[in-house]
């Protein structure tokens, strides 16, 4: 009785008048098209430099201007954009991949040891400061946008394995289960067959939202010097480059601040409005 | 002058006429049922009395509460009369009261809100009120929470909330229907107390034909929006003129024509011998391991070919807890189950994956019971599974078909969505794929309870014919007594984990021997037994 009720085309419809959803899909899809188009072109090469050019502001050849090594802003933007959302997507993916199904067999076995020890272990993830561990991990395994995804990852875990364990649970003791296990299905295969697609939207609006923190995650990362290292620019090591030079060049801190701001705000617009189109009682009440 | 008189009254909902040319009019110190199917409108009709319709939605005409016209009231003076001249109680007493407030402050609220009363006044009305609803006061103290109350004497407290003002109305909406029989009894009988002596006109709600038949003065009888007959009780029900009314009253009363035949025992279907189900409960002292609390203790009994036998008993009773453990859904802690002889499942060992095929479930809510990701075909084929050699296509597309059609549905349906379906085609979805392997056995957990009567009434026949026709025994496990009375041959009356009282369905409603089984009998709404103290 859930959003199956609604068909592909009425969930078109519905996004369609969900104005919060449209503005967060536009501002991400620009920023993944930004970054697509810098495989193929980019106004200027990101990592040439040109000192004679150093600091330029914005105007009409460098349209973001250029940094204290006469690189150009809007292509770096572009490229950074490739990296942070490629680090971010790989990240949450690693969560969602390891953490759902640890939350599935969890809630499964409820009550359990595997159940106790899975979840106990996601407590102490939870613990740690994470970009503290992740500055020890990446201290540790030496820098770079690897290591970067691995740190990030290790923190989405814990989030989608609680997640998928919370909604499993109260799946658990629908009808249709009961009936699934009447038929002998066993746990694995009703967990595959009739938990994990009930919970699939919840998964897609919590990817949406880790999607942003780790944007975030990566730009705190890269600002403190341990995400991609040079030459690949980052907007969180532009962002560190910029500190010194406030005063004399603020456009080299404000571009990558805004794509960053703009970025994160993008996705957890369309998050919140992906969490109202599943939920049909909150479509109904928008009506 | 009416308590309330509703003329005329159409109500739309974003441009859907649910509510059209209503007509109704209470007494002051009587009592009218209101008796429709779902989607008849007779909720909306309450919503509208109190004008708490949902957003979207218009009406037309005219609802007088006590000569007060709502038409021309503003939002505050409507505020003001919800709950000084109109009460309502509603169906789920589990939540409709506030989990963290005592029912003293609870009750004590309607009056401050709606008086000058000062805090202690109020409590003094709230006492006064819980008596009036038979709670005591050495008994139920101001400040005790709804979790101490049963599900009863919480209604209780909604009905004094209701009353506490001595309002004009109070409508009633399913009051009883999320209660068992012996406490539907009581909180009936004080509903009809409270309205002769306070004088209050009641309206209620119901879609069960003999909770009104004994209650109410008048009837109004509604359907699509509309009232199809009114009039005082004894007339609607001596003369029946409208079909409509014809139809309820024959599928509230209705008993399905069933071949009775009598099986040399053999080997039984099902037999449970000795079972015990223990839950653990939460642990007090963290030196001293909890007793576990005993849900079913040492029920016994045996199911032979081709008979249905029914479970009753009331809610907490463990009649439930007994299905999940003949399914093996829960391990046993003691006893064993057979079917057809061979061991199923005993205390520590099974259940045995070959004999599950020879049992199946249907389960009450048509709603939860389906994968709504699925289609029929999917979900009907589930239990094939169970089948070393599952049938393949043409040969599966057959028995997916057949199944759909033994149960009243076509071919055609395999290919919907379960939200293409109302809940008596969904209930018959489910029967379908308990069946599609041919079971010995069908476990029905309250399969008819959700269905409107009618809709319950065509499910019953289908049951019945489906058990003559493909021999198939039914444990059917119920609540209500006269659908257990109309489809089985055998019955078991269950109390507290144990079975009391079991023996033929007829005999053991006719001359109870256990008390038990007397008080449920007794506390059991019947048109006949409504109507015989009337005339």
């Amino acid at each position: 009785m859930t959003m199956t009720a609604t068909t592909d085309r009425g969930f078109l419809r519905a996004a369609l008048g969900h104005p919060a959803f449209i503005a967060g899909f536009v501002l991400s899809a620009f920023f993944v098209l930004l970054a697509l188009v810098s495989f193929l072109w980019t106004p200027f090469d990101p990592a040439q430099l040109d000192i004679p050019q150093k600091l330029q502001p914005p105007s009409l050849e460098h349209w973001f201007g250029t940094d204290h090594f006469g690189r150009d802003m809007f292509s770096m933007i572009m490229v950074g954009a490739r990296v942070s959302i490629a680090v971010a997507f790989v990240a949450v993916g690693v969560g969602m991949v390891l953490g759902v199904p640890l939350g599935l067999y969890a809630a499964a076995h409820r009550g359990s040891l595997i159940d106790e020890v899975v979840m106990r272990g996601n407590d102490l993830v939870f613990a740690f400061p994470s970009l503290l561990l992740a500055i020890m991990i990446t201290a540790v395994f030496g820098p770079g946008a690897i290591n970067a995804i691995i740190a990030i990852g290790i923190f989405n875990i814990p989030v989608f394995a609680r997640l998928a364990r919370g909604a499993a649970l109260s799946l658990w003791t629908r009808d249709y289960v009961l009936a699934a296990r009447v038929a002998g299905k066993g746990k694995a295969r009703i967990s595959l067959e009739h938990i994990l697609p009930n919970i699939g939207n919840l998964l897609i609006v919590q990817g949406t939202i880790q999607f942003s923190l780790a944007i975030l995650a990566e730009a705190a990362l890269a600002y403190v010097g341990l995400g991609a290292q040079p030459p690949l620019p980052s907007w969180g090591r532009m962002l560190a480059d910029a500190q010194t030079l406030i005063s004399l060049a603020p456009h080299m801190a404000l571009f990558p601040g805004f794509a960053i701001i703009i970025t994160v705000l993008g996705l957890n617009l369309m998050g919140d409005g992906l969490r109202d189109l599943f939920d049909p009682k909150l479509r109904r009440d928008r009506t | 002058m009416s308590a309330l008189s509703v003329s005329n009254l159409r109500v739309d909902i974003h441009g859907k006429t649910v509510l059209h040319d209503l007509d109704l009019d209470l007494q002051p110190g009587s009592i009218l049922g209101v008796v429709g199917e779902s989607g008849s409108g007779k909720s909306m009709t309450a919503l509208s009395v109190m004008q708490l319709l949902p957003r979207g939605s218009n009406w037309s005409g005219s609802i007088t509460v006590a000569g007060n016209d709502l038409g021309s009231m503003e939002e505050d003076a409507l505020c003001q009369m919800r709950g000084r001249d109109v009460g309502m109680v509603f169906q789920e007493p589990m939540t409709a009261l506030n989990p963290v407030r005592t029912i003293g402050d609870q009750v004590a609220e309607t009056v401050m809100v709606h008086t000058s009363a000062g805090r202690r006044e109020a409590k003094a009305v709230a006492r006064a009120m819980l008596n009036r609803v038979g709670l005591r006061e050495d008994r139920f103290p101001l400040d005790r929470y709804p979790h101490d109350l049963s599900g009863g004497q919480r209604q209780r407290v909604v009905i004094a909330q209701a009353i506490a003002l001595r309002p004009k109305i109070l409508i009633a909406d399913e009051p009883t229907t999320a209660l068992d029989v012996t406490t539907q009894a009581q909180i009936l009988d004080l509903l009809k107390q409270l309205v002769r002596e306070e004088g209050m006109g009641l309206m209620l709600i119901t879609h069960d034909l003999a909770v009104v038949a004994g209650l109410a003065d008048h009837i109004a009888i509604l359907k699509d929006g509309a009232v199809v007959e009114a009039g005082p009780t004894r007339e609607i029900f001596r003369s029946v003129r409208h079909p409509y009314t014809r139809a309820l009253l024959s599928a509230s009363a209705h008993v399905p024509k069933r071949k009775r035949r009598t099986e040399p025992a053999v080997t039984p279907v099902l037999s449970v011998s000795d079972v015990v189900r223990d839950y653990p409960q939460p642990r007090r002292s963290l030196f001293v391991r909890p007793q576990p609390f005993r849900a079913v203790d040492r029920v016994g009994f045996e199911i032979f070919h081709g008979e249905n036998i029914g479970l009753v008993g009331e809610s907490g009773c463990g009649k439930s807890t007994l299905a999940r453990a003949i399914l093996a859904l829960d391990p046993l802690q003691g006893g064993e189950i057979r079917l057809n002889g061979k061991l199923f499942s005993s205390a520590g060992d099974g259940p045995h994956p070959e004999l599950r095929a020879r049992m199946q479930v249907v389960f009450q809510d048509p709603y939860g019971s389906f994968n709504p990701r699925h289609k029929v075909r999917r979900l009907v084929a589930e239990p094939f599974h169970l089948l070393k050699e599952r049938p393949q296509g043409a040969d599966l597309d057959r028995r997916i078909h057949r199944a759909l059609e033994e149960v009243g549905l076509v071919p055609g349906d395999a290919d919907k969505y379960i939200h293409e379906f109302s809940g008596g085609q969904r209930q018959r979805i489910a029967i379908a794929r308990a069946l599609i392997i041919e079971p010995a056995l069908i476990v029905l957990d309250e399969a008819v309870s959700a269905l409107d009567v009618s809709i319950r009434a065509q499910v019953l026949d289908l049951l019945a014919g489906l058990s003559d026709r493909l021999d198939i025994s039914y444990l059917f496990i119920s609540h209500d007594l006269s659908v257990v009375r109309a489809i089985t041959d055998r019955v078991l009356v269950m109390k507290e984990g144990k079975i009391v009282e079991q023996g033929d369905t007829e005999t053991v409603f006719r001359n109870p021997e256990h008390p038990y089984t007397r008080s449920l009998v007794a506390a059991t709404p019947t048109l006949d037994k409504a109507l015989e103290t009337d005339a």
